[in-house]
C-alpha cells in the first residue's frame, strides 16, 4: 500500500493524522503535567495565556507528599497490585495448564466457565461481596482487596496464558515424561520455564488492572491508612467542593508513572497480550 | 487353562497393588482436578456464592443494618414503577451505543492510519496506547480539570477560536454531560480498538489488495470488500468487550459527575452503587444491579445478528 508521491503527499496522509490521534491522545497528560508545576496565581489567572507555564514551581508536589497520605496509598497500590498479580498468575496456571495439556471429561465446560466468568461485570458483584467482606471481618484491610481483584485476574490470566500454552511445542514435555519425569516435574521444569513471556504478558495485565481498580477499593477501605490512590485521591484529595488542583494533578501524574515505566519497559508484551484479543476494552 | 494350574508363573507375576497412589495421581484426569481445584474453589466462593447471594438479596428487603426477609420481586417491581431506573436505563444504552460506535469508527482510523510505514512507529504505537494504560481514575481527573466551569482549558481554546464566552457548561448541562462521558470514554477505549485492528490489519496479505487493484477498486472498494469482511471476527470480539465493559462502567460516571446533573449521566452501576451502598438498600441495589443482566443478553445477541447478517 506505500506509495511515493511526494512529501506532500505524505504529510497529509501519514502525519496529519497519525498526529491528530497522538495530540488527542496526550493532549490531557501535558495538561495533567502543566498543571502540576504552575502556581496558583497562574492556575486560576484567566488572563494568561494557558498552554504554557511562566513560573514553575513544585509546591504542589511538596504539599502533595508531606501532607497527604500519597506515599502510603502508593505503597498499599504496589502491595496490593503485586500480591493480586501473584496469587493470579499461579492459580491462573494452575487452571490454564490442565486446560492446555490434559484431556479429562468436563474440560470443555470449565473452559467456558472460567471464560463466562471473566466476562461478569464487577458492579453485578459488588454488593454481595461487600456483606462477604465485612461477614469475614475483612472490612479496611488490605486483605479485602488482595482476595477480592483476583476474581476478575484468576479468569483473565487463565485465558491469556491458555492461548499461549497452546501455542509451545509439546515435543520437550513428551520426552520427559518418557525419561520418567512425573507430571508435576515435568510441568515445573520443563514447561513453565518455556513461557516465561506469556506470563510477562498475564503478569502486566493484571498489574496495570489492579492499579486501575476502584470499585472494590472504594467499598471496601474506608480508613485513610489502607487507602489506595485511585481512592485516595478521590476521597480526600477533592475536599467538598473546594479543588486543589495543582495538588490533584500532581498526584494524577504520579499516580499514573509506576504503570507507565512497567508499560514502557515491556510493551511489547502488552501489544502482545492485547492483540491475543481478550483484553477488556 | 494351564497357566492357572502352573504356580511358578503366579510367583514370578510382580504382586498386584490393589491401589497404587502414584499411577492414580498420575491419571490426566486426577492431576486435572486436584491441580484446579484450588482456583475453582476460591471462585466458586468469591464470585459463584456472592453471584447467588446477590439474586437472593434482590428478593430481600435487606437494608445495611437489619436483617432482610423475603419480599419476593418486590424490588424488581418497585424499579419499574421507579422513573430513575428508567432513566438510568436509557441512559446505559446511550452511552453504550454511542461509546462503542464511536469506539469502533475512530479506532477503525487509527489503526488504517497507524499501518503505513513511517518512522518511530513503535514509540508512537506505545505512546497512543498511553490513556488505555493510566488508570481510569487519575485520568479522569484530569478531564474533570479541562471540562472545569470555571478554567477549562478547552473553552478557553474555544474562546480563542471564536466561540462566545464563557463557552459551554461540559459538565452543568445535562446534554453535554451525558457527551462529556461518552467522549472520554472514547478517548480511553480508542487505542485499545486501534491497535486490535491494526494486528488484524497486518494479517491482511498484501496480494489481495494488489488483486483488487489490477480489478480496479479504489481505496474505498478495497477498504469495503477487502479490509472491512477480514476485520470481521476482529471486530466483533473487540466490540463485545467494548459493550460489556461500557455496559457495565463504574469509575468514570462516578468521578465525572457521579450521575449528576439531575441523573443524566447515572447509569446501572453507579445508581445501584447509590441506592445500595449510599442510602443502605442492599436488597433494592441488588436488584437494580442484576437488571443489567438481561439487558447486556440482549445487547450482545443483537450485535451477533447483526454482524452475522452483515
Amino acid at each position: 500500500m506505500v506509495t511515493d508521491r511526494g512529501p506532500v503527499a505524505r504529510l497529509l496522509q501519514v502525519w496529519l493524522p497519525v498526529g491528530f490521534f497522538l495530540v488527542l491522545a496526550l493532549f490531557p497528560f501535558y495538561w495533567m503535567a502543566i498543571t502540576s508545576i504552575k502556581p496558583d496565581s497562574e492556575l486560576y489567572n484567566r488572563h494568561l495565556m494557558p498552554l504554557l507555564v511562566h513560573n514553575p514551581t513544585l509546591e504542589h508536589y511538596v504539599n502533595l507528599l508531606t501532607q497527604t497520605n500519597f506515599l502510603l496509598w502508593t505503597w498499599n497500590t504496589m502491595l496490593v497490585a503485586v500480591v493480586a498479580t501473584a496469587i493470579s498468575l499461579v492459580f491462573g496456571t494452575m487452571l490454564a495448564y490442565p486446560l492446555a495439556r490434559m484431556r479429562f471429561a468436563g474440560a470443555g465446560l470449565i473452559a467456558m466457565t472460567v471464560a463466562a466468568i471473566y466476562l461478569v461485570p464487577q458492579p453485578l458483584l459488588f454488593l454481595p461481596l461487600a456483606d462477604v467482606i465485612n461477614r469475614l471481618g475483612l472490612g479496611n484491610t488490605l486483605t479485602s482487596v488482595m482476595l477480592t481483584y483476583p476474581t476478575m485476574l484468576v479468569p483473565f490470566c487463565a485465558w491469556l496464558l491458555l492461548g499461549y500454552f497452546k501455542t509451545v511445542p509439546k515435543d520437550l514435555e513428551e520426552a520427559a515424561r518418557i525419561d520418567g519425569a512425573s507430571r508435576v516435574q515435568t510441568m515445573r521444569q520443563i514447561f513453565l520455564p518455556l513461557c516465561t513471556p506469556g506470563f510477562i504478558s498475564a503478569g502486566i495485565f493484571a498489574f496495570t488492572l489492579s492499579q486501575n481498580e476502584f470499585l472494590y477499593a472504594l467499598i471496601f477501605l474506608t480508613k485513610s491508612s489502607v487507602r489506595t490512590v485511585p481512592v485516595g485521591v478521590i476521597t480526600e484529595l477533592i475536599r467538598g467542593d473546594v479543588f486543589y488542583w495543582g495538588q490533584l494533578m500532581a498526584a494524577a501524574l504520579l499516580g499514573s508513572i509506576p504503570v507507565a515505566l512497567i508499560y514502557s519497559f515491556f510493551v511489547d508484551h502488552y501489544v502482545a497480550g492485547l492483540t491475543s484479543g481478550s483484553v477488556k476494552g | 487353562m494351564s497357566i492357572r494350574s502352573e504356580p511358578l508363573v503366579r510367583v514370578a507375576l510382580p504382586p498386584r497393588r490393589a491401589f497404587s497412589l502414584a499411577a492414580w495421581l498420575d491419571r490426566e484426569a486426577v492431576f486435572s482436578w486436584l491441580m484446579m481445584a484450588g482456583p475453582l474453589l476460591f471462585l466458586a466462593a468469591l464470585v459463584g456464592y456472592p453471584l447467588v447471594y446477590g439474586v437472593l438479596l434482590s428478593l430481600q428487603d435487606r437494608i445495611v443494618t437489619k436483617p432482610g426477609h423475603f419480599i419476593g420481586l418486590k424490588n424488581f417491581i418497585n424499579d419499574f414503577h421507579d422513573p430513575v431506573f428508567w432513566r438510568v436505563a436509557i441512559n446505559t444504552f446511550v452511552y453504550t451505543g454511542a461509546a462503542t460506535l464511536l469506539k469502533m469508527v475512530g479506532g477503525l482510523a487509527l489503526a488504517i492510519a497507524m499501518n503505513q510505514q513511517f518512522r518511530m512507529k513503535n514509540l508512537i504505537r506505545a505512546l497512543l496506547l498511553l490513556p488505555f494504560i493510566v488508570p481510569t481514575v487519575l485520568s479522569t481527573v484530569a478531564w474533570m480539570w479541562m471540562l472545569d466551569p470555571a478554567f477549562s482549558v478547552v473553552n478557553r481554546i474555544l474562546i480563542g477560536l471564536g466561540v462566545p464566552p464563557p463557552g459551554p457548561s461540559w459538565l452543568g448541562n445535562p446534554t453535554l454531560a451525558m457527551f462529556s462521558l461518552i467522549m472520554i470514554n472514547t478517548w480511553r477505549g480508542l487505542p485499545f480498538y486501534g491497535i486490535t485492528l491494526l494486528a488484524g490489519l497486518q494479517t491482511v496479505p498484501p496480494e489481495l489488495y494488489e488483486a483488487a487493484t489490477i480489478d480496479g477498486a479504489g481505496g474505498w472498494h478495497r477498504f469495503r470488500f477487502v479490509t472491512l469482511p477480514l476485520l470481521k471476527p476482529v471486530i466483533l470480539i473487540v466490540t463485545l468487550f467494548s459493550i460489556i465493559f461500557t455496559f457495565a462502567d463504574f469509575q468514570l460516571p462516578y468521578v465525572l459527575t457521579n450521575g449528576g446533573p439531575e441523573n443524566a449521566t447515572n447509569l446501572f452501576a453507579t445508581y445501584a452503587f447509590n441506592i445500595g451502598m449510599g442510602a443502605g438498600q442492599l436488597g433494592l441495589g441488588a436488584s437494580i444491579a442484576l437488571m443489567m443482566l438481561p439487558a447486556l443478553a440482549l445487547l450482545i445477541v443483537a450485535i451477533s445478528l447483526y454482524m452475522r447478517r452483515a
